[in-house]
């Protein structure tokens, strides 16, 4: 699915104009990507989390040429996926879930 | 931020009522999922796509006791950001 199938879906689905969906989507990311150049987390409960991770700046070696070069600081943005999102994904998880154990019948003496 | 967050944003600027917006945010992210779970990834130019992985069964161990225990095969979302995101994120 790309952006403009989830328009389509969330214009059909939500009942409303296309162009209104296409604002709706575009405001959410947007809203998401202002949180993140923030240095903000993003949690959204039944999908997942993004996080900002900072990476200081050091020397490396260039591995082809070995002369020696600085890497400047970074962020990069990070995704973890939530529960229910991950044990829909991962349909064996249900089916595996063990079936709660039955209490054991108590022994007359 | 949280999801109160994008349901205020999408009440601001795309004047639907409340009750809407939260509706509007519920779905965007029920969609996604229902994509995803039908293994279907997920593509958002300027922010990043969402790509189901499958893993193989292997083996591990338990941390706590050290006992040897086998990791059924399934299936990962992984996320991996656009290159624009990157970019505005170091801007």
């Amino acid at each position: 699915m790309v952006k403009s199938e989830l328009i389509q879906q969330l214009s059909e689905q939500a009942n409303i104009q296309p162009k209104i969906a296409e604002i709706a989507v575009n405001t959410v990311f947007d809203a998401m990507i202002n949180a993140l150049i923030k240095g903000e987390g993003i949690e959204i409960r039944g999908f997942g989390s993004f996080k900002v991770r900072e990476y200081k700046g050091r020397t490396g070696n260039h591995p082809r040429t070995g002369s020696v070069i600085t890497i400047e600081p970074k962020r990069r943005p990070f995704f973890k996926v939530g529960k229910e999102l991950k044990d829909r994904i991962n349909h064996q998880a249900i089916n595996q879930t063990p079936e709660p154990q039955q209490e054991l019948p108590v022994e007359i003496p | 931020m949280t999801k109160a967050n994008l349901i205020d944003a999408i009440y601001e600027k795309v004047g639907l009522s409340k009750k809407e917006s939260t509706q509007i945010v519920e779905l965007i992210f029920e969609l996604m999922r229902k994509s995803l779970e039908t293994n279907q990834k997920v593509k958002i130019s300027g922010f990043g796509n969402f790509n189901i992985r499958g893993k193989n069964i292997r083996r591990g161990r338990n941390p706590q006791t050290g006992n040897e225990i086998k990791i059924s095969a399934r299936s990962v979302l992984t996320f991996k950001a656009s290159p624009v995101l990157k970019k505005v994120l170091n801007g």
